[in-house]
This record gives C-alpha cells, structure tokens and sequence, in this order.
C-alpha cells in the first residue's frame, strides 16, 4: 500500500522501527500529489526540495517526528507563498516568519509539505472562491469538496496527504472534512494560537487539523494547543495529551439532540446517515436527550453579520503599500487603494467587505453589529444552559452532500444558509469535530456525510472521546474514493 | 427595521474598492438581500443583553514594556511592491 494512504499513527510505528524513512514519505507523497492533483486540485503549489531537506533532517525520536502536514495557503510557512486563494498575494508575498501553529508542528518534529487552496481569504463554502485553481471532492470529481478548507479535507478524504492543516470560521474545517470523508476538529476558541493565521474574523477563526481518523487529530492536537504572547486572544490554560482516554468510549455520556436542528430541506441521505449514528452511540452506552436550543434561527445571520464586520477591518491591510498587488493606474492615495484592492480581490470579498463596512458605518453600528453581538450572547448562554443537562451536542455536520460545482455558487445567500449546524460552535467559542459517519447517494456516486459533536469549552477531550468510540465501531474511517 | 436603500457608492468608498456601474447595481441588490435575512433577528428581544465581542473573553494580557527581536528592515521589506531607502514608498500624500 503506498504510504500516501497512511495514518499518522501507522507512519510514526514504521518510522519508529526504522522501517521507512521520512524521505520515503515524502516521496512517496510526490509521487501521488503529481499523478492525481491535477485533476482533484487540492495543492496550488509544493516546494519539493525545501521538504526534502526538512526530511533529511527530521528528527524521527519525537512524537510526530519525520510526518509531513500539509498546510491551508493561509497560514504563514517561512519561505513558502501564503496567497490565501488570492490573486492579491500571488506571486507577491513569500512568508518571513512561521506561524505559531507551525513552529509547534517543527518542535513535535513534522514537516510542512504542500500549500493548499482555499477560498479567498477563507470566505466561502465550496472553495470555488479561490481566485488560483478549482478543486474537486475525491469522491465525484464533478463536485465541490467544500470550503473554505476544501484543499486541506479533499487531499485528506483523497490520500494526495497524510493528514494537514485547515482553519474555521464558520465551519471551514468541520464542513469540508463533512464531505470528503475525514475528521476535522475546530479546537475550543483560545486553545489555538492564531499568529501566523491571516486574519479573516479575528473573534471566530480557529486553526485545527484535517486527519484520516480521529487518534490523528488527538495527536496533531497536541502540537497546536498554548498560551501564545502573540496572541492575546491564546487561553492561558494548560491542555492534556489528546491521545489519553480517546479509548474511554460514551457510556453514560449524556449526548444532546437539539429539536432545533431537525430542518426542513435536510438531504434524506445525511438525515438517515447521522439517524443510525445516533442509534449507534446509543448502542455503545450514550444516553440520547433532547434538548432546545432556542437561538438556532439567529446563527447564520448573527455571523453573517460579525464576520463581514471583523473581515472588512482585517482585510484593510491589503493595501498594496507593505505587500501584496499594487495596481500600475496611477492617482492619489485613495485611488492608489481603491484600484489595488478592485484589482486584487474577487467578488466574495468584495461582497463580504461592503457589507462588514455597512454594518460598522454610523447610523447603523447598533441595528446590525451591536444587535449581532447581542445575539452572540444569547446563543452562547444557550449553549450553557443546555451543557447542564447534556455533555455533548450531535447534529449532522451540514444538511446535504457535496453539491456539484458551480451549482450553488450563484447565490450567496443561499450558500450562506448551508453553515446553519456549524456556526454556532464559531459564535460561542466551542469545540466541534465532523467525523464520517456514512454515505448519502446521489446520481449512483456515494458521498461522505459527516456526523458534528460539540463539546463544553476546553474540553475537547471529551468530543475526541466520542467521536473515536463511534469511528471505531464503524469502518466508515476504511473507505476510499473510486 | 426594514432595510434602507443602500448607498453602494458611499461604501464602496469607505470599503477602499472602486467598483463598476455593473458591480455596484449587483451588490447593492445582493447586500439588499443578505441584509433582508439579517432582519431575522428582530424577531429576538435583545433588549437588556450585554453584546458579546468574543467567545471566550480574556482581558487586559499584559506584557512586560520591553523590546524584543522581531523583523529586520531587510525582511519586513522583502515583500514590498515599491521601496527606497529601506522604506516602503508611496505616492505624495501633502500637497
């Protein structure tokens, strides 16, 4: 089997064992990334020899030591392009530093290999935002493999990769991971340094991992998680090994079952896939309950309106003065501007700017921003209230699979309503994990449907737990594309 | 509320963007519609709820007022599109 299909896990035991060596890895995975990325589209570029020499060297005694991670082309790699899926940074911004995040992989002995693509700026659903290349789900190259991490979960789901790096938002780790058939785990809100991580909404993004099976997300985990000085948001709590009590498995787990979430619209394949996953942790010793959570219809529109609003300030450093696009028209300062950033940001952005500028600008500052973040409080006090009766949240991880490219795109409004499960986790800070949990039909192919647990703040522990008792009593983790 | 009409060319000056008579017309409709959904929430009371700026709210992380490494002017210029005497240069701002 080529080590392209690996796990973590298997890869470090024959690391360990001295039977392979990093640079069999990371050959192994060229050879697959130059076969297959030109039609799944997940890398936009790889620095072969620079990975090479990280592999030489690596340092195959440390816990994640010689295992190359593929990176989301938003998150800074020293020496490598970071275009955020952007043609305002391609060709025109190499990365001097390392993200946080990426100098915790280097210390637990990983490598970076690979910059994935992504919608610009990470605002979309279906990575067909990226201004630099299309990429398709591995399981029907005819659709989206979701966004804005659709890089990082289709080289996953699709094995270009052994496990990589994505960031969430709204859901762009969870929902990509949801529908090309990996795990994917947005940590809780502060766990995860965000320096290193170009700003799209600075009080939502989290950085987490895109793995094959849910021990691979415990043991990247640990290699991210920290109070970080750069990061003034970083909690400054101590985190256990992820890797201890994943095999505690539910037994009087009490997991809740929001009525809320049980939508008109759902695909009747996701709704039976996560139907019988809810049967199964029953089986295995959960206790199902309903709960409310009476805030739900609030979600989409409440960060719809705080993320344009964070975007629209964090993106006012594309300026084209310190980096990036700078357009040739010439004029005074503020066409210098306005003409840079018209040339170098598609239409997403654009949109999403606009209307974070709208609701920041006087006179409606408190009908929309204010009204949002009071909004924000409610949903997360629902939450609170709801994790007195409950240890975890299930709910489909979003309402249907892998639509086909191109056929959502259209109306924005409508793409924006498919995040209605994730978002809430990005809104109240917790962490939530998308784990495979079957295969909805559409047009003869089988697609990935992903089953979404939300835990209490800081305790991912608990969410891994779960979400490794299902997966290995199921052998959804087993399946491969074609 | 119901939404007002959008001044897209208002915004899309404070938005730093120069748009298009065809792109104005298309986000205005577009912001006009998303900002429609948005109304759902005056469907809430949120009268007397604290807003919320963040999740998970720390405050006040202080540091020591002390300088430390961080980039030469070498690196925080290597991406500059213009520069000139190990500054980043722009066009004539003062008359």
């Amino acid at each position: 089997m080529s080590l392209s299909n690996e796990t973590i896990a298997s890869l470090r035991q024959r690391l360990s064992s001295k039977e392979i060596t990093p640079t069999d890895i990371v050959n192994d995975l060229v050879m697959t990334i130059e076969a297959r990325n030109p039609e799944v589209g997940s890398y936009l570029t790889v620095d072969v020899e620079a990975a090479l020499a990280e592999a030489k060297t690596a340092d195959v005694s440390k816990p994640l030591g010689g295992i190359p991670i593929a990176i989301k082309d938003n998150i800074n790699v020293t020496g490598q392009p970071c275009t955020c899926g952007s043609k305002f940074l391609q060709g025109t911004y190499t990365a001097p530093y390392d993200a946080t995040s990426i100098q915790l992989l280097r210390e637990g002995g990983a490598l970076p290999l690979g910059r994935l693509n992504m919608d610009e700026f990470a605002m979309g659903s279906t990575t067909e935002n990226s201004a630099l290349g299309v990429t398709r789900n591995p399981w029907d190259l005819s659709r989206v493999p979701g966004g804005s991490s659709g890089g990082s979960a289709s080289c996953v789901g699709g094995h270009l990769a052994i496990a990589a790096l994505g960031s969430d938002t709204g859901g762009s780790i969870r929902q990509p991971a949801a529908l090309c058939g990996c795990v994917g785990l947005k940590p809780t809100y502060g766990r995860v340094s965000r320096y290193g991580l170009v700003a799209f909404a600075s009080s939502l993004d989290q950085i987490g991992p895109i793995t094959k099976t849910v021990e691979d997300s415990a043991l990247l985990l640990n290699h991210l998680c920290g109070k970080d000085a750069r990061d003034s948001t970083t909690l400054d709590v101590s985190f256990p090994d992820f890797t201890k009590g994943l095999k505690d498995g539910v037994k009087g787990l009490r997991i809740g079952l929001p009525k809320e979430y049980f939508i008109e619209g759902m695909h009747p394949g996701v709704s039976a896939a996560v139907a019988a996953a809810t049967r199964q942790l029953e089986s295995l010793g959960a206790e199902l309950v309903e709960v409310s959570l009476p805030h739900t219809a609030c979600g989409v529109a409440t960060y719809y309106i705080l993320a344009p609003a964070e975007a629209s300030a964090n993106l006012a450093r594309f300026d084209g003065v310190r980096y990036g696009h700078r357009t040739a028209i010439q004029g005074d300062l503020l066409e210098h501007y306005m003409n840079t950033r018209a040339e170098g940001f598609g239409p997403e952005v654009k949109r999403r700017i606009l209307l974070g500028t709208y609701v920041l600008s006087s006179g409606y500052y408190d009908a929309y921003y204010l009204k949002a973040q009071r909004a924000r409080t409610l949903i997360r006090m629902d939450f609170e209230k709801v994790f007195e009766k409950v240890d975890l949240i299930l709910s489909p991880t979003a309402p249907s699979p892998a639509h086909k490219l191109g056929s959502i795109s259209k109306d924005p409004l409508k793409m924006y309503l498919e995040d209605v499960f994730t978002i809430a986790a990005n809104l109240a800070g917790l962490p939530a994990i998308s784990v495979p949990c079957g295969f909805a039909e559409e047009e003869g192919k089988r697609l990935p449907v992903g089953l979404h647990l939300v835990g209490r703040p800081l305790d991912e522990a608990t969410v891994l737990r779960a979400a490794y008792a299902y997966e290995q009593s199921t052998d959804w983790h087993q399946a491969r594309p074609e | 509320m119901s939404t007002p009409a959008i001044d897209i060319h208002r915004i899309a000056t404070l938005s730093r963007l120069k748009l298009t008579d065809a792109e104005a017309t298309q986000y205005s409709a577009q912001l006009a519609s998303i900002l429609d959904y948005v109304n759902v929430l005056e469907k809430h009371d949120l009268s007397g709820v604290e807003p919320s700026a963040h999740a998970m709210p720390v405050f006040d992380v202080w540091r020591d007022d002390v300088a430390a490494p961080s980039f030469t002017s070498d690196q925080a210029l290597a991406n500059a599109p213009r520069k000139s005497q190990d500054q980043f240069m722009i066009g004539k701002v003062v008359e």
